[in-house]
């Protein structure tokens, strides 16, 4: 009886007319694209994108060179050199960042006690040269600049969490 | 105009004229249909996968099927050390070629086909068979263990499944009395749509027909997932663009011989007042649309056969059911007394 079952089944091809039907109704579901240059999909304020580095208010930059990024970077993309200001604060005069080393892990981060150097929203930096992904301080700075109102705005609505 | 045209040439120069130009408006519109379809499937499958298919090359992304084209054709050919240079040029033009030349005998309307042959079916039969030769070649010419798998796989489907095939093909002129195309489509005027009576036979046709253009769940002889892209792998530019052709244009033809067998060529679905105002060509053309949308749904519903699947199915179900539907519709044919061409 199953045999029958079976092959009745094989022969009027239920199943394969099942499975027409079900792509069939989904033909006219909506659709799930987005247009990407166009519209873009939501990012949670924790994304991890292109790196920056902020300043105060007043203008000052935040990095006070103390190179806790620098040491916990896993990747070792972060190289920092530090000197002491005509005003004897402490700055960094280089602070190098190999984009194409970083793994986007946001230990830097994490690391900073300043909030200096933080990953913003930005993905899209592709570069046509491999050179231009090797970001120096003045990259990074008027990243910051260019980022501020929004990284401010994560950090804000990240905080009850830290 | 035309006459006067006529008159000043000898009339052999004339008749030459006269065909080459009855083949371009053959084969133009079916190039163009061919890029169309290309569009319409990833459209349809997109649909399906509740994804947008393409929609920036022009209005709806209709101009995607000509960028496309273009790119192919700016590409350079690629063509590889070890391969035997003249047969791997000659594999894809051959594709190309014999999904051309199948369209002289297809009936478009009533009278309008390029060569009335008696042997109609025959010689679509023969065409689609000589098909594997274009698989083949490359397969061999390539020097590539993908591409001779592609090959060697292609070639035992398209035999395969063409044994069923015939035996379908046998019924239905049995049915007819006779292998001129437009005399089979005469034939369900007279009748009925064969779809009715041969029902199993049009399921095994359509079925055969995805087996030997390729076409999933029975694209074998490109599956990706094993043989990178099978016999095509070596291929870039033109040379593949022929092959993608070639595979297309079958795709269409393999669609007109399932309407002009089955679904009445280009009669209408109902011979009454709104329906046979439509003329003929429209109809044709309609259903051929409808069939290669059942192409493309299939392919964007089943996974890909099992080879051994796919030999069971061709060698175990399929040809012993035609052959015993042979038998049925002899006998009843026989038996009523409905036999055509009596006496």
């Amino acid at each position: 009886m199953s045999f029958l079952d079976r092959t009745a089944r094989a022969f009027l091809l239920t199943e394969l007319f099942q499975g027409l039907a079900l792509t069939f109704r989904y033909m006219f579901k909506p659709k799930v694209t987005i247009n990407y240059p166009y519209e873009k999909g939501l990012l949670s304020s924790r994304f991890r994108g292109e790196h920056a580095l902020r300043r105060y208010a007043s203008g000052e930059e935040r990095c006070i060179a103390c190179k806790l990024c620098e040491a916990i970077c896993p990747a070792q993309a972060i190289t920092i050199e530090a000197e002491p200001r005509e005003d004897g604060s402490r700055r960094a005069r280089r602070y190098d960042l190999d984009m194409t080393k970083c793994i986007f892990c946001g230990l830097c981060q994490e690391a900073c006690p300043v909030d200096a150097i933080v990953e913003g929203p930005n993905f899209e930096y592709a570069t046509e040269t491999r050179a231009e992904l090797m970001y120096n301080k003045s990259k990074l700075l008027a990243n910051g600049d260019r980022w501020e109102a929004e990284l401010a705005l994560r950090i804000a609505e990240d905080a009850p969490y830290r | 105009m035309v006459d006067m045209l006529a008159g000043l040439m000898p009339p052999e120069i004339w008749r030459l004229i006269v065909i080459v130009v009855q083949i371009l408006a053959i084969v133009l519109p079916l190039l163009i249909a061919v890029a169309y379809l290309t569009y319409a499937e990833r459209k349809v499958i997109g649909a399906i996968q509740l994804r947008k298919g393409p929609n920036v090359v022009g209005p709806f992304g209709l101009l995607q099927p000509l960028a496309d084209g273009v790119k192919l054709f700016l590409k350079e050919t690629i063509l590889p050390t070890g391969a035997n240079k003249a047969v791997f040029i000659i594999a894809p033009m051959l594709t190309f070629f014999l999904a051309l030349i199948a369209w002289a005998v297809i009936p478009f309307d009533q009278g309008w086909v390029l060569a009335d042959i008696n042997v109609g079916i025959l010689y679509l039969f023969a065409i689609s068979s000589l098909g594997v030769y274009g698989i083949i070649m490359s397969g061999r010419a390539s020097n590539s263990k993908y591409a001779f798998l592609g090959g060697l796989r292609s070639a035992a489907q398209m035999v395969s499944y063409e044994v069923s095939i015939g035996f379908v093909l046998v019924s239905v002129l049995l049915t007819v009395g006779s292998l001129n195309l437009s005399d089979v489509v005469l034939r369900q005027k007279e009748t009925m749509w064969f779809v009715i009576p041969h029902l199993p036979m049009f399921f095994i046709f359509l079925i055969s027909a995805l087996a030997e253009t390729n076409r999933a769940p029975f694209d074998l002889p490109e599956a990706e997932s094993e043989l990178v892209a099978g016999y095509n792998v070596e291929y870039s530019a033109m040379t593949f663009a022929l092959f993608f052709l070639g595979e297309y244009a079958n795709m269409i033809l393999m669609s007109g011989m399932t309407v002009i067998l089955f679904l009445g060529g280009w009669l209408p679905p109902f011979d009454v007042a709104p329906f046979n105002w439509v003329p003929g060509i429209i109809w044709f053309a309609l259903k051929i649309c409808a069939v290669l949308f059942v192409f493309l749904w299939v392919r964007a519903t089943f996974p890909r056969y099992r080879y051994d699947q796919l030999m069971r199915l061709g060698w175990k179900v399929f040809l012993p059911f035609s052959l015993f539907w042979l038998v049925l519709t002899s006998g009843v044919l026989v038996a009523f007394g409905w036999l055509p061409n009596q006496g």
